[in-house]
């Protein structure tokens, strides 16, 4: 018999009731779902959006708002100042990147033509947006379509700006996976703060193997 | 301190360094050291490792319980979370044929291992067919519970720890203490020792600060990340309606292992389902407050078969069973499987903040370790819940106080399991002889069974006063007695039976009057 059969009969007879104990297979009721699915706020409302910044920089994040995409380019212009280089995904919305200085090169990367992982080591910040963030948790998730790009990009920089409009902002996780469940397909990754360990005597350290820095820019 | 007895087999460091740690690797993950008893008297005795472990429960306990007393549905959160899994466990046949289908049409390859050795060759296989000598792994209780680096070095290939605290026991070549944060019996000041002295590349100024000692373990794993072809993960979900799993991290070295290489492989339990996608609303939400004490932790990973262009372009899943058709079998352990690996019940327990996770012999220490391992290797050689299993002593590892019930995200009722598993290792024990206590029992049943028998008993007894001490207790009596005073005092007999007070106090069995006044109050009685 294959590994596979025989798991799968050895599965089988457990919840047959032929086990070694004699027991009955559990009952296949279906879930009660009543903890809550929705928010009395709104995606993208003042007090939603009040939640995520506390939480983000309870999480060491630092947060700064703008009021559209003008805004945005200055801010991004700000942060970056200092930065010898930027990589961006490849449809980031046009705009974002026009305040950079001189000094900072910017670097092209898609899934057709990728960024070797030594290159973007070489790289010292990075540039996405974002597909939806929960206040509750200070969580933003990117599930790399073409304005956030390949998970790589915003994971080997040691700074991300990352770009969240407010509308996208809601205030459960509940919403925001069923949000998500439109395209579970696609790599998630759900970032929190920047990395962080607390394998030392269990205090939090932040920054380890992600980027050190995350800077969050709301819009709206 | 000694709580290693097997031999040492194929170590991941070089023989002439001495190791600092007492517990090397043993030959099995799920059964090493002395048993419990024994391995926790000694643990008792060492003072440092009480000190470090009593800080870092008492800080993990209270930002959880500050993290958890911010949700209004936290007990609708627990109760979803364990109906989600009773019903995976009803539905397991067809949801792991689901996951498999699932994984497979988006590029994925799905393996099936019965036990350890089965699943440690596969990985090993799919390694060498990379032509790969060294890999980055994850952290993964599954992988710690098949042995597999230990596997791997023995095929030549070098397995990684990329977790800070993993890479700490890795280092230091011990095992690990705690479910989620491995290193958890070492102090910062150890910490930096080991590191100072195996990690090669660190700078001789190091200082014992965490941050310092973060951006070591960064400095030491940059280049092996980015020039990593293999990576090996374990998996917190199985999405079976998508076939994406999840990985639930902090430092970015889940990122890093499940992105940049060219290669996935991995080894999952088969008790780690979820039906739908929308059911990680309710265990991204559980899982992370109730282990390290997060709203979120800052990284969760989720990637469903091969993504062309974005991440590793081949992937593999090795289901394993090793044992856990076992536990599944069993209609009231069964519920152990529910686990998702928070480890809160480990910080809550009293038996564990003062023995720390290396006296339970097994990968998987605390209270749901000692439902789990028990359960998990009954049918492996040794095992069978006799007494003889050191396994077996592991339900009583517990003073059945319910923290850790209470602290469940998923509900499961381990103190019951406890005490079940407890009847189940006595009665597995005695097997139709006759033990001390049941002979004892018969003699009792006999003697009450009669009147005369009853009053004779009761005259012989008086006498048993001369071995008492002047505190009115026997603490030693001759064999087979001893075998009861060996461990606890025994109350001498009254001066005076209640029925020949009654006798004496009363003129007959239909005087029923209430009595004016209690038996002959006795000082020596006092307790």
């Amino acid at each position: 018999m294959s590994a596979r059969d025989e798991v799968l009969a050895r599965v089988r007879a457990a919840l047959s009731g032929d086990g070694k104990a004699g027991a009955a297979a559990p009952s296949a009721a279906q879930p009660a779902r009543t903890y809550r699915t929705a928010s009395e706020h709104a995606p993208g409302s003042a007090t939603a959006l009040e939640i995520l910044v506390d939480r983000l920089e309870d999480y060491k994040a630092h947060v700064h708002r703008a009021s559209g995409d003008d805004e945005v380019a200055r801010v991004v212009g700000d942060l970056l100042a200092d930065a010898r280089s930027v990589v961006v995904p490849p449809r980031l919305p046009a705009g974002w990147t026009d305040a950079l200085g001189a000094g900072t090169v910017v670097v092209q990367d898609s899934r057709e033509d990728p960024r070797s992982a030594l290159e973007l080591d070489e790289v010292d910040a990075v540039v996405t947006a974002a597909r939806v963030a929960i206040a509750d948790t200070g969580t933003i998730v990117l599930d790399g379509e073409p304005d956030q790009g390949r998970r790589a990009i915003s994971l080997v920089p040691d700074l991300h700006v990352c770009v969240v409009r407010a509308e996208q902002v809601v205030h459960t996780v509940p919403e925001g996976v069923r949000l998500l469940a439109a395209y579970p397909g696609r790599p998630q990754t759900w970032i929190s703060g920047p990395s962080a360990t607390s394998d030392i005597e269990l205090s939090r350290v932040e920054g380890v193997h992600g980027p050190r820095t995350l800077h969050v820019v709301l819009v709206g | 301190m000694s709580t290693f007895l097997g031999l040492p087999r194929r170590r991941t460091v070089p023989d002439d360094a001495a190791p600092f740690g007492d517990v090397p690797h043993p030959d099995d993950p799920l059964r090493w050291g002395e048993t419990f008893p024994d391995a926790a008297r000694a643990a008792l005795a060492n003072t440092q490792l009480r000190t470090n472990l009593g800080h870092a429960t008492s800080t993990i306990r209270a930002k959880r319980a500050l993290v958890v007393d911010e949700v209004p549905d936290w007990e609708a959160l627990r109760d979803a979370g364990s109906a989600i899994k009773t019903d995976v466990m009803a539905r397991l046949p067809e949801l792991l044929t689901e996951l498999e289908r699932n994984v497979t049409a988006r590029g994925g390859v799905v393996h099936w291992a019965r036990d350890a050795d089965e699943a440690n060759r596969i990985v090993a296989d799919l390694v060498k067919a990379t032509g790969e000598t060294e890999v980055v792994k994850v952290k993964s209780m599954a992988t710690q519970e098949i042995g597999l680096n230990e596997a791997l070095a023995a095929e030549g290939i070098a397995a990684v720890e990329t977790d800070l605290a993993e890479l700490i026991v890795q280092l230091a070549d011990d095992m690990p203490s705690h479910i989620l944060v491995p290193a958890i019996h070492r102090n910062r000041a150890e910490i930096r020792e080991i590191f100072l002295q195996r990690m090669g590349d660190v700078p001789a100024d190091l200082t014992d600060a965490p941050r310092e000692l973060a951006m070591a373990a960064r400095a030491h794993l940059r280049r092996k990340f980015l020039s990593a072809k293999v990576a090996i993960s374990g998996a917190n979900f199985g999405v079976v309606d998508t076939g994406t799993l999840a990985v639930v991290e902090s430092e970015g070295n889940g990122r890093m292992c499940l992105t940049l290489p060219e290669t996935l492989i991995t080894v999952m339990g088969i008790e780690k389902l979820v039906p739908t996608y929308a059911d990680l609303e309710v265990f991204l939400q559980l899982l992370p407050r109730s282990s390290t004490g997060e709203r979120m932790n800052p990284y969760t990973s989720l990637w469903t078969g091969v993504t062309p262009g974005d991440g590793p372009q081949a992937f593999h899943l090795v289901l394993l069973d090793n044992g856990r058709t076992d536990v599944l079998a069993d209609e009231v352990g069964r519920a152990a499987l529910h686990c998702i690996r928070c480890s809160a019940c480990l910080n809550v327990c009293p038996v564990y903040e003062r023995v720390g996770g290396h006296a339970y012999g097994s990968v998987y220490p605390g209270p749901i370790g000692a439902i789990l391992t028990p359960q998990l290797t009954k049918s492996s050689a040794g095992g069978g819940g006799r007494h003889d299993d050191p396994n077996s002593a592991l339900p009583y590892a517990s003073t059945l106080c319910g923290a850790c019930y209470d602290v469940c995200p998923v509900k499961i009722d381990i103190p019951s399991i406890l005490v079940e598993l407890r009847a189940r290792e006595v009665d597995a024990d005695r097997e139709g002889r006759p033990t001390g206590w049941g002979a004892a029992m018969k003699a009792a049943s006999f003697v009450m069974r009669d009147e005369r028998r009853f009053e004779l008993a009761e005259k012989a007894a008086v006498l048993g006063r001369l071995a008492g001490g002047r505190d009115g207790r026997v603490s030693r009596l001759p064999f087979p007695g001893s075998r009861w005073t060996s461990s606890r005092d025994l109350p001498v007999p009254a001066r005076q039976s209640f029925r020949s007070w009654w006798a004496e106090d009363h003129d007959g069995p239909t005087h029923n009057e209430p009595p004016h006044d209690g038996p002959p109050h006795d000082e020596d009685d006092a307790r």
